[in-house]
């Protein structure tokens, strides 16, 4: 099943990933070739198959309520590209009034 | 003293308990090494001189005072996709360049602990996104044995520095043969513990279900003595088992009695090198003369195993890196006019173009309308291929089959076609699927001293029994891993 | 609640945070309004890369115990999702919650003798907050992220459209916050953005059967906010409805300052939120050991104590709602009527008194205090003075009457003097009640209260009412 160009577009946009010259064509070339390749599963029957979430055998992990230390403002905010005044600041987000 | 970079733990523990040399003489006899060769190598993106110094004063001191752990002193490179706290980590990207994570992760920890010496951090596929090293976001990584051949990946930069003496241990993770790959490619042992064996905590996360971190080393015996010190159950890991350790049982017995299967379609795939065929005949040889007998078996859904891996990862990956955003950590878009526009210019140059590529391929399996074409359907198929193994291991205690395919092959000869990259790893990755544990050991060379891998599966939880028969194949065949010439 | 010949629809989804002392998914301490930014995170709810969930056994048994309380299915087996979607306040960009095995299904709340029908109780993890930069966030130049609510547990509850009014919606909210705060799972303070009511709005023609187009509200942050955001939207709706227009399917904000909705739906772009099932938090088997034990050690709900205050005390309906709203008044109530105390008067004094002014007395010194009153010792303006003091020093009502010799006075005859006294004080006011203004009565009073506190009022009015005639 080939990708469309719109199909493209949507599933960059879904995922952030912004879209150079030649990425549109590239995308949904090569997209399609795995695909292409991962439509053999349509073949098997797996009606009365359960799907494997996890293979682990562990349930019911839980965590006592208990707190343990963080890390400080600082050590937080160390990686920032840009922080201000103890926030990470991000640009603009544009919302409709 | 140049033969300190050749030698295993077992060898190493015991010369530095005879103080033959201090474990800061070790280390500095593995950094030599490095600056001779890496530039050739170039297994390592950077090196920890501040941890290396620390940590082998720490470990002398422990000897002085009688320490008899295994690993005090040991030099070891850690795979650049494994947190530790103050040192540079960029799981081989661009986007996490400069990140020094707060924290350092649970298996690396534990080896610390346990007196392991940190070199540095090695090469890997970007994002663990690779069979080749070549999509790392720094350079690729030259296998020893060939200069210009590719290591195998993604953890291609580990596997080379086991494989050159820089380093007597390395830490890599396997996803869908990410560690048994490479070590096949450069002749070192390389193990993928059961999922669930080894925390994942502080692994920066490919695909979630599949991830898994592993020791390269150059005997079976010193990958059990990393994983043991390594695994056992996390607090901060709800996917981590409470099972006991017990990795080391057994280690000597051998395979006398014991039933290796052979499945059919691993030995015929599609893609096979004649050489490494005759490698793992040559194998199965062994293992007869040393009593074990050899019974076919089948994995009939093998042919659907790389199709199901290919949406499970992607799937997993793409959610895995949505936080990769620019905001609080790594590279970001300073300059753009709203956070969309941000998220996409910092994207679109911080990922390089396989990890793009799954990013695409994993949103689109996930999306409406497609959710259970791809991904249910993905998760049903890997039911199939678990229910294969169970039913093979009610016929036989270990499967054994080639690693890879094929040997190392030239940098830059499988780039344009993503699926024949894939195809590196059709041996392994159904391993992953089913939770397996693997190792790799080597098991013999081409003509041109291209290294072959032979790999060993066991049921879940029976690491041992993969140990035992890797330990068993080192004995029967004489083949042991040699570290790699250079002038 | 009519609207021009439309029925209104409406159903809940309030988000509360449950009492717990750490984070949904690690250590952190939950923190408090006000607490420096980025001050209460940790590596792993600030989304760092190799990081791990593990989930809050306490946040489970929140849950557990509200769906108990809601009358809940609880399904054997349950598991957490990831919601894909990337936005500044959301560190790894996704929200782990969950979507097709919530924790509980298929309950109800009792409301004014009809079941508001609950259709899921489920856990999730709160997002952190947003700043920006001026006031509105649609012209601001940039914002700033503050993750230290990010993590912090939170428990959906959505209903079915099964109310019809804003003040409906306003009654389930205020009831579900009671049953809440009895039950011990959260302290459900609006105010401090503990629990988080987002109504569902519709109209149709009374008749249909098929929903109208809804659109949901948010930003509301007390119950009068939200009855008046309701009441808003109907109107809007109905004004687009009946003007032949069709209502657009969005989220619409409440605006405090402005008193309306407006619209917040992002132009662009759809988001399609990709769930699967989390693969880094195993799922969970829920064992019927542990739902006996918690329903077990579930306290009385409000609704059952309404019931028995009405039945046992033989309360007036609209006194056993007040009564039963608050668990430590309830409790106040029955240990006082314990005390020897009648129970219409501790219940006046619980409700005129004691909730208003928040001064909680003790349930022995309580009931003193209404007995004296009962018997005519004291008045009610200086039992109201007794009571604040008894809670202040934790002195016993009698202790404060003997000191202050509030005893009250009901002998005619010393009370005469009194009241002659206020008379040939206040001339205007005798010849104004005389010449017929019977209020002027009111005032000769006020003026003897003041004059003698003591005064017993019945006693000297009659007398007053006497002497003037």
């Amino acid at each position: 099943m080939p990708l469309s160009r719109d199909e493209v577009r949507h599933v960059a946009m879904l995922a952030r990933l912004g879209l150079e010259p030649g990425d549109e064509e590239f995308y949904a070339e090569q997209l399609s070739g795995i695909l292409e390749h991962i439509d053999r599963l349509q073949q098997l029957n797996t009606d009365d198959i359960p799907p494997t979430a996890q293979v682990v055998e562990v349930a019911n992990t839980l965590r006592e309520d208990v707190p343990r230390p963080g890390l400080s403002q600082a050590e937080a905010l160390a990686n920032a590209p840009v922080a201000v005044d103890g926030f990470f600041r991000v640009p603009s987000i544009q919302e409709e009034a | 003293m140049s033969d300190l970079t050749e030698l295993t733990i077992r060898e190493a523990a015991k010369l530095l308990r005879l103080h033959s040399f201090s474990a800061a003489e070790l280390v500095t006899a593995h950094i030599n090494l490095i600056e001779r060769i890496d530039s050739r190598v170039k297994a390592f993106l950077r090196f920890t001189p501040e941890l290396w110094e620390k940590q082998a004063e720490a470990a002398d001191a422990r000897i002085s005072s009688g320490d008899m752990g295994p690993l005090v002193g040991i030099p070891m490179a850690v795979k650049d996709v494994l947190c530790v706290r103050g040192v540079e980590t960029t799981a081989g990207s661009q986007i996490l360049r400069g990140f020094r994570p707060p924290y350092t992760g649970t298996a690396a920890s534990r080896l610390f602990d346990a007196g392991a010496v940190m070199l540095g951090v090695t090469n890997c596929d970007e994002f663990a996104m690779g069979s080749s090293t070549e999509n790392s976001g720094y350079h690729p990584t030259h296998n020893p044995w060939s200069l210009d051949r590719v290591p195998g990946g993604s953890s291609g930069g580990s596997a080379a520095a086991v494989a050159s003496g820089e380093a007597m241990i390395a830490l890599g993770t396997d996803t869908g043969g990410s560690i048994r790959q490479p070590a096949a490619l450069c002749g070192v042992v390389g193990m993928k513990p059961t999922y669930g064996r080894v925390s994942r905590y502080g692994l920066i996360a490919f695909a979630s279900s599949l991830d898994q971190i592993g020791p390269f080393t150059r005997s079976v015996e010193d990958a059990a003595i990393v994983l043991d010190a390594m695994a056992g159950h996390d607090p901060l890991d709800a996917t981590s088992s409470n099972r006991p350790n017990d990795v080391l049982r057994d280690l000597e017995a051998g395979v006398k009695g014991m039933k290796l299967g052979v499945p059919r379609e691993y030995y015929d795939v599609e893609g096979m090198e004649p050489v490494v065929k005759a490698a793992i005949d040559k194998a199965i040889k062994n293992f007869r003369d040393a009593g074990a007998e050899i019974i076919d078996v089948t994995l009939p859904h093998t042919d659907y195993g790389l199709a199901a891996y290919y949406i499970i990862a992607p799937a997993e990956c793409s959610s895995n890196l949505a936080r990769f955003d620019g905001v609080r950590y790594g590279m970001s878009e300073v300059d753009a006019q709203n956070v969309t526009e941000a998220y996409m210019r910092t994207r679109r140059r911080g990922f390089g173009t396989e990890v793009r590529r799954r990013v695409m391929l994993g949103t689109y399996a996930l999306s409406s309308g497609y959710y259970d074409a791809y991904y249910l359907k993905a998760q049903k198929v890997r039911t199939l291929i678990k229910r294969d193994f169970d039913l093979a291991f009610e016929k036989c205690d270990a499967i054994i089959s080639a690693t890879s395919p094929t040997v190392a092959f030239p940098i830059g000869s499988k780039t344009q076609d993503p699926l024949s990259m894939y195809l590196c790893d059709v041996l392994t990755l159904g391993g992953n699927l089913a939770g397996l544990p693997g190792i790799s050991v080597p098991c013999g060379m081409s003509e041109d001293l291209l290294p072959i891998g032979l790999q060993i599966m066991a049921p879940q939880w029976r690491e041992d029994v993969a140990l035992r028969v890797g330990r068993a194949y080192e004995v029967a065949s004489g083949v042991k891993a040699e570290v790699a010439p250079f002038v | 609640m009519s609207s021009a010949g439309w029925e209104v629809v409406i159903g809940m989804e309030v988000h509360v945070q449950p009492r717990t002392r750490s984070k949904m998914f690690c250590g952190c301490a939950v923190g408090q309004l006000g607490d420096p930014p980025n001050s209460n995170v940790c590596e792993i709810c600030l989304g760092m890369p190799g990081t791990l969930p593990v989930i809050n056994k306490a946040a489970v048994e929140a849950c557990l115990k509200t769906a108990l309380a809601l009358n809940c299915e609880i399904p054997r087996h349950t598991k957490f999702d990831r919601k894909n979607y990337m936005y500044p306040d959301l560190p790894k960009g996704y929200q782990i919650s969950q979507y097709d095995l919530p924790m509980s299904v298929s309950g109800y709340l009792e409301l004014d003798g009809r079941r508001v029908r609950v259709r899921r109780v489920h856990l999730e993890e709160d997002t952190g907050k947003l700043i920006h930069a001026g006031d509105k966030l649609h012209k601001a130049s940039e914002s700033f992220v503050d993750l230290n609510r990010a993590g912090v547990p939170l428990m959906e509850i959505v209903t079915e459209p099964d109310l019809r009014s804003a003040d409906e919606a306003r009654d389930y909210a205020v009831a579900l916050r009671t049953l809440l705060r009895t039950i011990g799972a959260s302290e459900a303070e609006m105010e401090k953005g503990q629990l988080r009511a987002e109504p569902n709005i519709s109209l149709r023609r009374p008749g249909t059967e098929e929903l109208g187009v809804k659109t949901e509200l948010k930003n509301i942050n007390s119950f009068r906010a939200l009855h008046r955001a309701i009441s808003f939207e109907v109107t809007r709706q109905t004004e687009v409805l009946e003007s032949g227009g069709t209502v657009v399917q969005e989220t619409r904000g409440w605006s405090e300052a402005e008193q309306r909705t407006f619209s917040q739906r992002s132009k662009e772009f759809a988001e399609d939120y990709r769930y699967f099932p989390e693969p880094d938090l195993p799922p969970l088997e829920i064992e019927a050991s542990w739902i006996e034990e918690l329903r077990r050690a579930l306290p009385e709900l409000p609704g059952a104590r309404r019931g028995r205050l009405v039945s046992q005390y033989g309360l007036p309906a609209a006194d056993a709602v007040l009564i039963a709203a608050d668990r430590d008044l309830a409790d106040l109530f029955e240990a006082a009527v314990a005390a020897g105390a009648e129970p219409k008067p501790v219940a006046n004094w619980i409700i005129g008194d004691v909730a208003p002014t928040g001064k909680i007395p003790t349930p022995e010194h309580l009931a003193e205090l209404v007995k004296l009153v009962t018997a005519g010792s004291i008045t009610r303006d200086q039992a109201r003075e007794v009571l604040l003091e008894s809670v202040e020093t934790g002195r016993s009502p009698a202790h404060i009457v003997a000191e202050h010799g509030y005893a009250q006075v009901s002998d005619e005859s010393t009370l005469q003097d009194e009241v002659e006294a206020v008379m040939q004080a206040n001339p205007r006011a005798v010849e104004d009640y005389r010449a017929g203004k019977k209020q002027a009565l009111g005032a000769l009073m006020a003026e003897l209260r003041k004059r003698a506190p003591q005064a017993n009022p019945k006693v000297a009015s009659e007398l007053l009412l006497r002497l003037l005639d």
